[in-house]
């Protein structure tokens, strides 16, 4: 038993439902209580979508437990083909239904549906959201691919996308272009947009875009084993992902890496002088494995930030996480609770969050700016605009979301120079945020009377006892918020090296120049 | 003497044949509850026990995540939990532990049971027992249930509202006792209006904190002021409480009716009642009255949610002139809405339950210019042309009482308004 205030996945079945809403022509007939249908709204609410996912539920109730909760399954499976006229189904128990074991795969196998019936077993008590997603779209895949003579045209399947993914919509139309600028085709995406009679026709691809491991990477492998389609390793978000991407598909089309990055801002834009403020900043990623393995690359290589934390909430990808965390020389924080995230953040006193929606909040809490990089996703995450985080185009988006919850430019210098400007001061946040600027009193006298709760946070006792002397501290609250963290961080570790354990202004002013760069 | 009962039509719903569905239900679970009694509630944790599914509907449903940390949490049970029941219940000892270690605030702690936690026959009152013992006296360890199995949305609320009910301390006190969440601002008003016409003492279940928990006994009168507590109003009236009969306060008639029910039991005389009510009642008809314009001559269809859709289909008819073609509830207890039911006129189909499916086939073949219903189907409903109102907002909304009576009207009027003021984006979805 584990206390859970937040959760970065769902269960199971809530993955097999995004590859079932993601998908045409499926339908998924889960036994499940009532109450099981609230993950409908995470479709029609958060994705905006115009229909309903193509899920029945059998709706058990207490009296029907000691009863017969099998034929209420076999009745909903029924009726869901007669109104529905599937292609295909997949059928499944959500957690409460493990428990009653009436076996949805072997109940449907009797009933001679004349369309593909798919069981799927997903352990809710072990596994979850992510793991629905992959394990759904690979036993689809299985049932229903063959191998078959390849297109004429090299052409490619991507793979992977499903509904409430993140940014996956425009990330399809980005990838398709990076392809078709190759003169590769797309034969089949998958899960998003496909119908099983699409499935059916994967195996005519020369190969598999894997657009995100989480989501189709058993399909993957199983298609390189059983379809001879290799798949690709690089996940192009950024822009040396990106250019890694396409000579990594061209060498599997074997046509030569074309492509037009006309459109491409993001270089120029972090090179161009405005950014230089960029540099260095400190930066914590938290997310699912992919997306915040190919941040880490365009926060460090791309945007000059240093990567001061990293990690990931899926463990199935812990080993990948870990071997990053090492090349960037920190530690992985491989974990699905939420506390252990904010605890990890608040000790790190990072610059910035790049993290998920529960970051965003962490962030909020903790003063910290947030940009959103990876689901768990929220309605602000489908935006109307075009904003793909892949390809091109992609990497533009990032630099914007990226640079957006930043104090920017010419503020964070005169907030430096000007810090108890009475309506310009720290607290007030950034200028282009909007939100009510709290005014200072003129006769406010700010630095020498610290927000107490701030003043507990930062006279913390830091490592080996190391005591911050009042002068000390009063001069890091001169400090801008947003480089504060470090400056403490630093101080203090230098004074531990040093086996300095009281700081004074002179200690605050020999750090600063030791780690002057 | 003056009356302030409403006019009963030639006929109402009471004895209408109600349309018993059962199939696939598009609802909430009891647990969805725990997302205004946590807040109510300001000393009391919830700890669902259940599986992440539970703590996935609980932060889905919560619609963005609460800023603060959430006085409620879910225990999520493991596969070495379903093992052994033996290691269930120290797991949860341990947790119970852990979290009144971290949050010394917490006074009343309610084990919160699951379908999951149903199903495996994890037995709650007895841990709250145990727990009650171990943490005693600084918490009190309750446990209800507001699994899928057992409650529909708002049942959660009745589930733990009667799970309080066996606690509460014995009084021979003559008083009234109001019963349901109400939103502050509610609750605020109802209590001003009570004391202005004479009516003392008034408690409130649930308090807003354990050391308020009001006392309950022969002389006890009880106004419900939500329409789905069936199962607390029947333990009240076991410990002895008299339960008053009256319409539900949703708009200017129904809390003049149910507030008249009330003053005649506590003898206030008309005049009084009179001069209490008198400019709030005239407030909430002109309120209503502007939102009205939009609904009057329009059709409403109700799919089942709260348990509200009764009181409010009677609100909407007869103060907002709309014509209601279906009232579905997910369970209709005439005892409680009979009232109600008396005042809405004869004609719209009653039905209880749902099979979701069916229904839709109704509702589309009836087009009504309104369908109120859950968020998974409103949508969907909207890009198939009609208009609709989501049904949580309801009960997330102030909407009882004279001066919310407007806002009530006004939340079925906009999806309305809305749909005249856009222009040019057919076929949008």
């Amino acid at each position: 038993m584990k206390l859970t205030v937040w959760t970065y996945e769902g269960p199971p079945h809530v993955g097999a439902m995004r590859v079932a809403t993601g998908m045409r022509g499926l339908h998924y007939v889960l036994h499940a209580p009532q109450g099981d249908t609230y993950a409908d709204l995470l479709f029609t609410m958060i994705e905006r979508r115009n229909h309903r996912p193509p899920v029945s539920y059998t709706t058990f109730q207490a009296r029907d437990l000691g009863a017969d909760t099998a034929n209420l399954f076999k009745t909903a499976l029924q009726d869901a083909y007669d109104r529905f006229k599937p292609q295909a189904l997949i059928v499944g128990s959500s957690c409460t239904a493990e428990l009653i074991q009436d076996d949805p795969g072997g109940m449907s196998e009797t009933m001679d549906l004349p369309v593909p019936v798919i069981p799927l077993e997903l352990p809710s008590y072990q596994r979850k959201e992510n793991f629905g997603t992959d394990e759904t779209f690979f036993q689809i895949v299985k049932a229903l691919a063959r191998p078959m003579e390849r297109t004429a045209h090299v052409s490619a399947n991507l793979i992977g996308p499903t509904g409430l993914g993140f940014r996956h919509r425009d990330d399809i139309v980005e990838v398709t272009a990076l392809l078709e600028e190759m003169g590769i085709g797309v034969n089949v995406v998958a899960p998003m947009g496909a119908t099983p009679a699409d499935i059916t026709r994967m195996g005519a691809a020369h190969f598999n875009v894997l657009m995100y491991p989480e989501h189709a990477e058993a399909a993957a492998r199983w298609a390189e084993k059983t379809l001879g389609q290799p798949y690709t390793k690089v996940v192009p978000i950024g822009v040396g992902a990106t250019r890694d991407f396409i000579a990594e598909v061209a060498g599997l089309a074997g046509v030569p890496p074309k492509f037009d990055d006309s459109r491409l801002r993001m270089p120029w834009y972090s090179q161009s002088v405005d950014s230089t403020y960029l540099t260095g900043k400190r930066v914590f990623l938290f997310g699912d494995a992919t997306h915040v393995k190919c941040m880490a690359r365009m926060a460090r290589d791309e945007m000059g930030f240093e990567v001061v934390g990293l990690g990931c909430y899926n463990r199935e990808f812990a080993r990948d996480i870990r071997a990053l965390a090492k090349d960037y020389g920190v530690e992985a924080l491989i974990t699905d609770d939420y506390l252990e995230v904010e605890k990890a953040i608040e000790d790190l006193a990072p610059e910035m969050i790049l993290g998920t929606q529960m970051e965003r909040h962490i962030g909020k809490r903790l003063g910290i700016p947030c940009a959103v990089i990876s689901a768990p996703v929220h309605v602000q995450d489908f935006p109307a605009r075009y904003s793909p985080v892949m390809g091109w185009e992609g990497a533009n988006v990032i630099f914007d979301t990226l640079v957006h919850p930043l104090v920017m430019g010419l503020e964070e210098h005169l907030l430096h120079m000007f810090r108890e400007d009475f309506e310009f001061h720290d607290e007030a946040g950034a200028s282009h945020h909007g939100g009510a600027a709290k005014l200072r009193s003129l006769d406010e006298v700010p630095v020498a009377e610290p927000e107490p709760a701030m003043a507990a946070a930062d006279a913390a006792p830091a490592e080996g006892n190391i005591v911050w002397l009042s002068d000390a501290e009063r001069e890091l609250k001169k400090i801008p918020f947003f480089v504060r963290g470090k400056a403490k961080r630093n101080t203090e570790k230098f004074a531990l090296e040093k086996g300095v354990t009281r700081i004074s202004v002179e200690t605050l002013y020999e750090a600063k120049a030791h780690y002057a760069r | 003497m003056k009356d302030f009962a409403p006019q009963l039509p030639a006929a109402g719903c009471r004895n209408t044949p109600v349309l018993k569905e059962r199939g696939q239900r598009e609802v909430f679970c009891g647990l969805t509850g725990i997302i205004w009694l946590h807040r109510k509630m300001q000393d009391a944790f919830f700890l669902v026990v259940g599986s992440r599914t539970c703590a996935h509907l609980l932060q889905s449903a919560a619609g963005v995540m609460i800023f603060a940390e959430p006085r409620f949490g879910t225990a999520i049970l493991e596969e070495k939990d379903l093992a052994g029941l033996a290691c269930a219940n120290e797991e949860l000892d341990r947790e119970v532990g852990r979290l009144l270690a971290r949050r010394p605030d917490i006074r009343q702690l309610f084990l919160v049971g699951s379908c999951p936690s149903e199903v495996i026959k994890l037995d709650l009152y007895r841990a709250a027992e145990r727990l009650t013992q171990r943490h005693a006296p600084h918490v009190r360890v309750l446990n209800y249930s507001g699994s899928g199995i057992e409650t529909t949305f708002t049942e959660g609320e009745d589930a733990c509202l009667a799970a309080m009910v066996p606690t509460l301390p014995d009084t021979d006190e003559r008083q009234l006792l109001l019963v349901g969440a109400l939103p502050d601002v509610v609750e605020d008003q109802a209590l001003g209006l009570l004391r202005d016409m004479g009516v003392a003492p008034v408690r409130c279940l649930p308090a807003h904190r354990a050391a308020e928990t009001p006392g309950i006994g022969a002389n006890t009168v009880v106004a419900l002021t939500q329409p789905f507590l069936n199962e607390t109003a029947a333990f009240l009236e076991r410990r002895g409480a008299r339960l008053l009969s009256a319409p539900f306060p949703f708009g200017e008639e129904g809390t003049t009716a149910w507030l008249w029910t009330i003053a005649q039991e506590f003898g206030v005389d008309a005049d009084t009642f009179a001069r209490v009510t008198d400019a709030p009642r005239a407030r909430a008809r002109k309120s209503v009255a502007a939102a009205a314009e939009t609904l009057r001559g329009k059709s409403i269809f109700f799919f089942p949610d709260s348990q509200l859709e009764i009181p409010l289909a009677r609100f909407l008819t007869r103060e907002c002139g709309m014509t209601a073609v279906e009232v579905g509830a997910p369970f209709i207890n005439k005892q409680i809405v009979g009232p109600d039911l008396d005042l809405l006129a004869e004609g719209p189909v009653i039905a209880e339950g749902q099979d979701v499916d069916l229904q839709l086939e109704r509702c589309r073949a009836a087009r009504p210019d309104l369908t109120v219903c859950g968020l998974g189907l409103a949508n969907p409903l909207e890009a198939e042309g009609m208009a609709t109102k989501w049904a949580i907002e309801l009960v997330f909304t102030p909407v009882h009482l004279y001066e919310q009576a407007g806002d009530l009207a006004g939340l079925f009027a906009r999806p309305l308004r809305r749909r005249a003021l856009l222009s040019g984006l057919e076929g949008a979805a």
